[in-house]
């Protein structure tokens, strides 16, 4: 195995199990909290996978909700119960069903691939909208899952924190060692120049689009962790303003460090319930202002404090002063 | 009559549609930027049209006088926040990538939201005087209230005044200039900072119109900015970012789709509209009247 992979491993199984210990002695608010801050952070993580070649989606409210739903619909239909089986659940509906737009989503980049992935989430949104079988705007509940056919009730918040830290720590760990590899450095490649990359006789479109399917199941499987936490979904899952949040957190990460992922989306949470509690007419505010604060002073987000401190290039910060002198 | 139906209904929605659009297309033209808070400039706009409606209510005016404060509310909105938003705010993210400048746009609208809220409260506004002034149209079996024809009226004169401006005028040329490469507009003399606050508080005041111009036919609460903005932004990406015909033909597509949605599949009101978008966006991947721009090595 490749020394990088062990790295990777080594050190995602050390954070899993220091994260495990500490859900030991976390009262249930905290675990709550934790366990929506790592199932909305594995959406940000996609996004954060499509942010490396460049390409920034909108709409991952999308395959949140694709796999929430999933989950949902597996759960109260089939009654299948256990949590594992759920998730996996989601991840792979939420892969099918993006699967017809990823060739055709591969073509765009920049501001259109955000509308595009923007209007689709926002497609799913009105159908769920109008729905009458699947609770309208209301949207419906779901019972509690179980664990290897185990029942939870017990200790629930932390079953729930811990599943999620295990699945998500697997999957963050994967995505690292993805991001290490050919194909996901040529990512990297895209983001600085796609046109030379193709010269290079690498396919963009099939990077594209297979980071795009990634996302997806990332994204699905935070979809259907987000429903078994909070035992209920509705349309919102798939608003735009959901899928703002998932990018807002993946702005605030960057993209040199999967661990900041996680750790912006905890920070966003915190900061999120805390306003919630403290001014609850101002929240939005207050998000407001911490985003514009981080993207004018963190330009390469939290990752960039401890994660690539290479040195900027002199001449693109010349001409970037350059075009700052003409405004 | 099903027909003319949805032909009236699509071209009332989508005058409405293009004022909200035009001021979208050209801040984006000019400044380069993707504008989510122009919902929030709309809902502004609506809730000083509340605001200024009833001073002049107070004052004892003839309800004629409301049109007078919609266009006012318009202009007070624009003249104070958008040198605000554009000296105090954009200012420092100009030059950065475009997606970026989506999210800093993003975090302004998130403000914005609670700031109305905090004006205004969040008690609904209402606004009727303006409705009733125009009476009713009849077509045949079908009534109309006038005032959706004085909206197409306005979007008409909304279109050819901007389109006259740019093409017309000594400002409007440099605008455009501005519009195809600021860099070498900037080395032949023109100040693009100043176009950039003038465009952009003329982008703001095309909103605050839109959202004075609706206030009257809704209730004006919290909520009303984020329902435009993925619509507006489903016109201009149809259209083509930064083009005037393109912002013209998108909100008819977008609002005959609905209409056509509305009168036949109810259901499918809410996502006829990004369906007309994709459909557009497979054929022409950068929207209608965009031109192709060259790669760059």
């Amino acid at each position: 195995m490749h020394a990088t992979t062990v790295r990777t491993v080594l050190a995602g199984g050390l954070v899993v199990a220091l994260l495990l210990a500490a859900g030991l002695a976390m009262p249930d608010w905290l675990l709550f909290l934790a366990t929506m801050a790592i199932s909305h952070g594995v959406v940000s993580l996609g996004v954060v996978v499509m942010m490396r070649a460049g390409v920034v989606s909108f709409g991952q409210g999308f395959v949140f909700a694709a796999g929430g739903y999933a989950a949902a619909l597996v759960a109260n239909q089939w009654g299948v119960g256990d949590a594992l089986l759920l998730l996996l659940a989601g991840g792979v509906a939420a892969v099918v069903l993006s699967l017809p737009f990823a060739p055709l989503l591969a073509r765009y980049r920049g501001i259109f691939f955000a509308m595009l992935t923007l209007a689709i989430s926002m497609v799913l949104y009105g159908i769920l909208l109008k729905s009458v079988a699947l609770g309208g705007s209301d949207g419906f509940n779901v019972g509690r899952p179980t664990l290897f056919g185990a029942s939870i009730d017990g200790r629930a918040n932390f079953v729930l924190y811990g599943i999620a830290v295990v699945v998500v720590g697997l999957l963050a760990i994967a995505t690292r060692i993805y991001g290490d590899s050919v194909r996901g450095l040529v990512s990297l490649a895209i983001r600085e120049n796609e046109l030379r990359v193709e010269y290079l006789g690498a396919s963009v479109r099939r990077a594209i689009a297979a980071n795009y399917l990634i996302a997806a199941f990332l994204g699905g499987v935070g979809g259907a962790l987000t429903l078994l936490a909070l035992g209920h979904i509705d349309p919102m899952f798939s608003y735009w303003t959901t899928s703002g949040e998932f990018v807002f957190v993946a702005i605030l990460a960057g993209h040199h460090s999967v661990l900041a992922v996680f750790v912006a989306s905890f920070i966003v949470e915190v900061v999120r319930s805390f306003s919630n509690l403290y001014f609850p007419s101002t929240w939005q505010l207050a998000m407001g202002v911490f985003l514009l604060v981080v993207i004018r002073f963190l330009p390469r987000g939290l990752g960039s404090l401890w994660a690539d401190r290479r040195p900027r290039a002199a001449p693109a910060v010349e001409a970037v002063a350059m075009k700052e002198a003409v405004r | 009559m099903l027909a003319l139906t949805i032909l009236i209904d699509g071209v009332v929605y989508a005058s409405w549609l293009f004022i909200v659009a035009l001021g979208l297309t050209l801040v984006f033209g000019v400044l380069k930027i993707l504008n989510i808070a122009h919902g929030s400039f709309y809902a502004v706009g609506a809730y000083a049209t509340a605001s200024f409606v009833g001073w002049f209510g107070a004052l004892g005016l003839a309800p004629e006088w409301s049109l007078l404060a919609m266009v006012l509310a318009a202009i007070a909105v624009a003249a104070l926040l958008a040198p605000l938003v554009e000296r105090g705010l954009l200012r420092a993210f100009y030059g950065r990538d475009e997606v970026l400048l989506v999210l800093v746009t993003y975090a302004l609208f998130l403000i914005l939201e609670d700031v109305t809220k905090l004006i205004w409260g969040a008690t609904p506004y209402y606004v009727s005087d303006p409705y009733m002034l125009f009476g009713t149209v009849e077509f045949g079996l079908l009534s109309y209230v006038g005032y959706d024809f004085m909206l197409v009226a306005m979007a008409i004169v909304c279109g050819i005044g901007v389109w006259w401006g740019l093409n017309r005028t000594r400002t409007g040329k440099i605008v455009l200039a501005v519009i195809h490469s600021d860099e070498i507009a900037s080395s032949m003399g023109v100040n693009v900072s100043r176009i950039y606050r003038f465009a952009f508080m003329f982008g703001i005041f095309l909103a605050a119109l839109a959202g004075a111009l609706t206030a009257p036919m809704v209730s004006v609460q919290p909520g009303l900015s984020v329902g435009v903005i993925v619509v507006s932004f489903a016109v201009v990406i149809i259209g083509g970012l930064g083009s005037i015909e393109g912002a013209a033909i998108g909100a008819l597509i977008v609002g005959l789709a609905r209409a056509l949605a509305v009168h036949t599949w109810p259901a499918a009101e809410l996502f006829s509209i990004y369906v007309a978008m994709a459909a557009v966006l497979v054929f022409r991947p950068e929207g209608l009247f965009q031109r192709l721009q060259a790669r760059k090595i």
